[in-house]
Order: C-alpha cells, then sequence, then structure tokens
C-alpha cells in the first residue's frame, strides 16, 4: 500500500528565488526597523494600508497571477519566499493577506473575463481587501448547513442571512460568500453557490466580535435583503462546495499556518541569551527542529501546488501539526523562562507572551478546526 | 538512480526479510543468504566512486536505500556499510563490498601502525568484516579495524540487533588514511543519526501503514475500528508525524551532499526521535494486544523506533547543541539559519564516559 504521506518529499527552493530572498529580506529590515516585536507579533492580523501598496508597487501581492491582470507571473515558490520573509519579519499583511492567498486565485480560476478585469489588478495594486463569509452562527465546522441564502430575483440575486467570525470584514471591499442557491437535496454539498458581494452594498451591516484577549479581527456580517447583479455569482451556480474546498486547500498550505508565532520564539531566544540552561536550550533546540520540519512539509505541499495537484490531504497534516506546534509554543515559553506574561508594559517577551499565548486556542480553530482536518487526514489514509 | 535503487532494495528486501528470518536474527543469527543477497545487489558500495569500486551514487539517491532498510526492519547493517565505505571513499580508500559496521565512540589510539583502545556500541560488531572509526587528536586519523582481532562483550539494543563492545591492544589496521580537510572528526556521529533518521523514516512509515491496515480489519461493535472517531484521530497523528519525520530525514541527507549538515542532521534526528515515541505508542494501541505478542510483526518496527532514535545522539542530545547554537547566535540569526540549512553546532560533550 502506498501511502499519501510520501507525498512529504524534500524540495529545494529553485535557484532563482535566493536573489529575491535578499531583495526581501532587505526591503523589510528597513521598512520594518522601528516595529516593536509586540506589533510583529500580530502580523497576519495587522492591518497597514501603506504598507500592502508599498507590496503591491514592488509587485509582491498577486504575484501569481497573469501579467495582463497586473501580476508577475511569478511559479509558487517566488510568491512562497515572499510570503514566508513576511511572516518571518512579522510584517503587517493582514490587508491583502486573503485576496493573494485564496480569492486571487480563485478569482484567476472561476472567474468571468470581467470579474478578473475588476478584481485583480486592485489585488495586486495591494489596494483591494477581501474577506471569507464561510461560518454562521449555526454552521462551523458543519459548512454544509449553511442557511444563508442567494434567491434570483429578474436578474438580480438577493442575500438574506448571516455570516460569523469573519476576519477583516471591517477591513475588506469585497466578500467571497457561500450562500445557499439551491434547496438541500440527498446530495449534502450541492445548492450552494459563491458570490463577490461589494461589502459597501446597501442592506449589509458588519458589526465586530472582540475576542477574549480584546483584540478586533473578526465580525459578524448580516445580510438583509442585499442585491447583487447578475455577474455577482462566481464560477457555477451550484458548485459552490467544490470551490470552496478547492479554495481550502490554499487557505489551509501557507507558512502561516506555523509562523505565524515566530515574534515569540524570538523574543524568547533573546530572552534566555547566548548561555542557555540545558532544559532552556533543550527546549529551543526542538522548538526550532519542529518548525524547520513544517517548513519541510509545507514546501512539499507547494511543490504539489505547483504541479497542479490538489494538496488537500497533505496541506491538512502541516496545518494540523502547525497549530500543535504553535500552541505548544506559549507553554513551552512560559514554562522555561521565569517571567511572567504582561500587557500595557514590561519586556518585550513578556508581552508578545502574553499575546500569543491568548491567541493560541485559535489556531486549532481558523481555517478549520483539528478535528474536522484528522477526519480529513483519516479520509486520505483510507479510513473513511 | 533514486527510483531504481527504491524499487529494487524493496523487492530484494520484501521477499528475504520475513519475520521468521527477524526472530532467528535475534537469537544472534547472522543471516548469510541476506547478506549475499545484498552483496551481489552492490548497494554497500553504491556510494564510493567508481574509480574506487563503487557507483557514485550521492546521498539524495542513498537515503531511499536506508529508508528501506528500516521499512522493512533489515537486521543488517547495509546503513552503516553505506556510511562506512562513503567515508573510505572520502579518505581516497578503496570501496570494500563487505559488512562493514561503524564506532562513532571511540576511545582508541595509534602507535607504531598498531591501534589500542575501546569501541563501544558497535552495530554487528561480532560479526562485521571491519569496524570504521576515528582516531582523534592533532592528526586525526580513519582506520578500519578487524573485529577478528577484538575482545568482544557482545550486547543488544532493545530490537535484539548487536551493539557490541570492541577492546584492540595492537591491532593491524585493515586500512588507515589520515582524515582529509572538510571532514569532520564528528563524521561517524553525524552519519550516524543521519542513518538511524532515515531508517526511524522507513520503519514510522511501514508501522503507519499496518495500524492504518489493521485499523481496517479488526471488526469490534460491529464495525471496522477504522469507522471510529478515537481511532481515526489517533492513526491522523500517527501520518503527519511519519510524513514530517519523512522529509526532515530525507532533508538531512540531501543537505548533506557536499558535507554533513549538522542543522539538519540535529533536525532530523530531534523530529524522528519525537516522532518514533508517537507512532510507536499509537500503533500498540491501535494493535490492541495482538501487537503486544512476539509473533506479531508490528515489534519488529516498534522495538528498532524505541532503539534507533537514542543511538548516535537522542533527542536531548540533538536538541541541546542545536538549542545552543540557536541561543548563541541569537534571534537575529534563527531565520536565516532555517532557510539556508546552516548552523555550526557546538561541539558534543566527550561521547565515551
Amino acid at each position: 500500500m502506498d501511502l499519501p504521506i510520501r507525498s512529504f518529499r524534500h524540495q529545494p527552493f529553485p535557484a532563482e528565488t535566493l536573489a529575491l530572498r535578499a531583495q526581501v529580506r532587505s526591503f523589510l529590515a528597513e521598512a520594518l526597523k522601528d516595529r516593536t516585536p509586540l506589533r510583529r507579533s500580530d502580523s497576519w492580523m495587522g492591518v497597514d494600508a501603506a504598507f500592502s501598496r508599498e507590496l503591491g508597487r514592488r509587485g509582491w501581492v498577486g504575484m501569481t497571477l497573469p501579467k495582463r491582470y497586473g501580476g508577475q507571473d511569478a511559479g509558487p515558490w517566488a510568491r512562497y519566499v515572499v510570503i514566508e520573509e513576511l511572516l518571518a519579519a512579522g510584517a503587517p499583511v493582514a490587508a491583502h493577506w486573503f485576496a493573494d492567498r485564496q480569492s486571487g486565485p480563485l478569482i484567476l480560476r472561476y472567474g468571468s473575463d470581467a470579474q478578473r478585469e475588476r478584481y485583480l489588478p486592485g489585488i495586486c495594486r495591494g489596494e483591494l481587501y477581501f474577506c471569507i463569509g464561510m461560518s454562521e452562527p449555526n454552521s462551523g465546522s458543519d459548512l454544509a448547513s449553511i442557511r444563508s441564502k442567494a434567491v434570483r430575483d429578474g436578474d438580480d440575486w438577493v442575500l438574506n442571512g448571516q455570516k460569523v467570525w469573519t476576519t477583516n470584514a471591517h477591513h475588506a471591499h469585497v466578500m467571497i460568500g457561500l450562500f445557499r442557491t439551491g434547496e438541500k437535496t440527498d446530495d449534502r454539498h450541492g445548492g450552494m453557490s459563491q458570490f463577490l458581494i461589494d461589502l459597501q452594498s446597501p442592506g449589509i451591516t458588519v458589526r465586530p466580535i472582540t475576542d477574549l484577549a480584546g483584540g478586533r479581527h473578526f465580525n459578524e456580517v448580516y445580510f438583509d435583503n442585499v442585491r447583487l447583479p447578475a455577474d455577482a455569482l462566481i464560477g457555477t451556480e451550484g458548485q459552490g462546495w467544490d470551490q470552496v474546498t478547492a479554495e481550502l486547500a490554499f487557505e489551509r498550505s501557507g507558512p502561516e499556518r506555523f509562523l505565524s508565532s515566530i515574534a515569540l520564539l524570538h523574543t524568547l531566544i533573546d530572552a534566555v541569551g547566548r548561555w542557555p540552561d540545558t532544559v532552556q536550550a533543550r527546549e529551543i533546540g526542538r522548538l526550532v527542529a519542529r518548525l524547520s520540519g513544517l517548513r519541510q512539509m509545507s514546501l512539499a505541499v507547494t511543490a504539489e501546488l505547483a504541479a497542479g495537484q490538489n494538496p488537500a490531504w497533505a496541506a491538512s497534516c502541516v496545518k494540523d501539526l502547525g497549530a500543535v506546534f504553535e500552541q505548544d509554543l506559549p507553554e513551552i515559553a512560559q514554562a522555561i523562562f521565569d517571567e511572567a506574561p504582561a500587557t500595557g508594559g514590561g519586556s518585550d517577551h513578556a508581552q508578545v507572551l502574553a499575546a500569543l499565548m491568548q491567541m493560541a486556542p485559535s489556531f486549532s480553530l481558523r481555517g478549520g478546526t483539528r478535528e474536522i482536518l484528522r477526519g480529513i487526514i483519516a479520509r486520505g489514509l483510507g479510513l473513511r | 538512480m533514486r527510483d531504481i535503487f527504491a524499487s529494487t532494495l524493496e523487492r530484494l528486501l520484501g521477499d528475504l526479510v520475513t519475520p521468521a528470518l527477524l526472530r532467528e536474527c535475534e537469537t544472534g543469527t547472522w543471516p548469510t543468504a541476506l547478506w549475499s543477497a545484498l552483496e551481489e545487489s552492490g548497494f554497500a558500495v553504491a556510494a564510493a566512486p567508481e574509480a574506487l569500486g563503487g557507483a557514485g551514487a550521492g546521498w539524495d539517491d542513498l537515503y531511499v536505500v536506508v529508508r528501506a532498510a528500516g521499512k522493512h526492519a533489515l537486521p543488517l547493517p547495509l546503513p552503516e556499510a553505506v556510511l562506512a565505505n562513503h567515508l573510505l571513499a572520502r579518505c581516497g580508500l578503496e570501496a570494500r563490498n563487505e559488512a562493514l559496521s561503524i564506532a562513532a565512540r571511540a576511545d582508541i589510539a595509534m602507535q607504531g601502525g598498531l591501534v589500542s583502545g575501546r569501541l563501544l556500541d558497535v552495530p554487528w560488531g561480532r560479526q562485521a568484516a571491519g569496524v570504521l572509526a576515528i582516531i582523534e587528536g592533532v592528526e586525526p586519523a580513519l582506520v578500519l579495524l578487524d573485529p577478528q582481532q577484538a575482545r568482544v562483550t557482545a550486547k543488544q539494543n532493545v530490537a535484539g540487533e548487536p551493539r557490541d563492545d570492541l577492546v584492540f591492544d595492537g591491532a593491524t589496521p585493515l586500512a588507515s588514511a589520515p582524515l582529509p580537510a572538510g571532514l569532520s572528526p564528528e563524521c561517524l556521529w553525524l552519519g550516524g543519526a543521519m542513518l538511524r533518521s532515515a531508517q526511524s523514516a522507513g520503519a514510522l512509515e511501514a508501522a503507519l501503514a499496518q495500524s492504518v491496515q489493521y485499523a481496517t480489519e479488526r471488526v469490534q461493535f460491529g464495525k471496522p475500528i477504522a469507522a471510529f472517531q478515537a481511532i481515526q484521530h489517533q492513526l491522523a497523528v500517527m501520518a503527519e508525524q511519519a510524513g514530517c519525520a519523512a522529509v526532515a530525514a530525507e532533508t538531512a541527507f540531501v543537505e548533506s551532499m557536499d558535507g554533513f549538515s549538522p542543522f539538519s542532521i540535529a533536525t532530523a534526528k530531534v523530529i524522528t526521535a519525537e516522532a518514533a515515541g508517537v507512532v510507536a505508542g499509537m500503533s500498540h494501541a491501535v494493535h490492541g494486544a495482538i501487537g503486544f505478542t512476539h509473533e506479531h510483526a508490528l515489534q519488529h518496527l516498534t522495538r528498532r523506533l524505541w532503539s534507533w532514535r537514542s543511538e548516535f545522539g537522542n533527542l536531548g542530545h540533538w536538541s541541546q547543541r542545536l538549542g545552543q547554537a540557536v541561543c548563541a547566535g541569537g534571534a537575529a540569526a534563527l531565520w536565516p539559519a532555517i532557510t539556508s540549512g546552516h548552523l555550526e553546532l557546538p561541539p558534543a560533550e566527550k561521547a565515551v564516559a
């Protein structure tokens, strides 16, 4: 029996990405030189419009998209270099992150020419932000049970319902939302479609949800007879589930699934200093090894994406193992270095520890819960 | 080359390394026919260049050879022989298509061309045709010693694989050469750790495969136990661990093409050692009592995982050196080290007690 773990093969970076990495690294060293560790720890939740625009100007947003839409026709390796350097440096990338990661590729794949021309250039300029409307109050892990509806009315679509946990809806210009367009049938994955929704449309209300640490990243989004033109539908009516599944492979495979807490590893190393005791050295060494192993796994997933395969299985492995790593990190950090987490003051390490310790529960929720991911992995092993 | 290596060796080992043979080897028997088959295949000398009697294979190709040895619980020092011939060739010495072994823990000295001292934990030391060791000092040298000339203290690892101590008193080496510049006196320790990582990756894959198969066949409460979420999630975790171990071990081999890469090897050893504990434990949990029997094939894998994770430096050894190196460089040096795969490790504490 050939197990799917054979897809985890070593992938060397193409040599031509070396120069790009050096370029990105030196840009970030200058651009972020005054950014505090605490703000770096908020990397892919940090919104900075000017920074996103500057990345766009440099061709580092939507770079895998075709040149005629403002992209660079770059391969996935070039993009990987850029995003992992951004994350490792703790750059504020949240504004354009979702557009770059999944909305742009989705529009390129499923969108009409008109939709591509309308949205992709703005994405590549780092100016047009997207959010993803999937979860609903009664549909979390069981996404196929969504009830928000889109109904045809003449040439228009009329949307009603509610999305929740929508990250960055308060900053985004456009939501790609999953709505029910047909009745539930025996095929529980049928009857759903995706829409490009201008968040300025009348009838949309965005309300923030404050997280346990007081952060404002996610929202509730209400749809009250929101009228959209016919061309707001993206892809094929009724094929929303398949489109979302393909999109989730992008969402789950990226290095943000194990690099989003690297600021804490950085402050821990500097807090411990040059002469760690045995326990500190061992735990830090173990964390570094795990981080490096996760990165190798993630590169293997990128190779599958580059080869045009759907790496949903391998991506689920990376995301789940990455979440375990990122949840262990604050636990280990607080155990091996005797400094209490602090907010509103204190050392860099104490503040970053406080921030990421409180964010940690979300790591095995966002983008698919641990249980959902392990279910996907089990299916790939032929168990269900 | 890699694909041919993999398919050839997988077929050979799949045919010849049977549970019965494994049980017999545990009593100390040397499987002569199996070694003859391996000798004929030429894998032991593959790492040496053609001019020195090998096939010029690189570590990227040899990864699959060592992984296959682990996957099939091969009860012979083929991985050791591959490394020994690689090192002989690096020192300009002729490759030997024999059951060579290595001694990474050595306290030996040479005087007037004769070697005295002891080698510890030598895989198949009592049966090997030669054991490679390093004489440390200002002019480190590589020596190939003949176990026939040694006083042997036999002992085994948890899996029953010979790990013998050898004492030499004025032995004439089978071959010797000064260690060339660019080859660290730690090369046997690094190389050994690299081998065990790949063997573990293979055994992890095999333990996962056996567990998946068992879970789909074993019926309880009227359905295969694979239908239970608790079982599914354990197997999912095992797959993640085995996948991470495989890519980390392969990376260590590829990054060592131009000389052993301490950072990649330490990473691989830490990851595979951690995965060994998780996967061995969970595979037994999935198998229930039947997997706990000597009769069942699972134990040939799990007992090796429990052994190999501790050989050539355990999780603590490698994570400590890695952590010391990372802290010495400070946070700013971490990411460049991860992306380049290059980081010098501090020396190990003296390996011979």
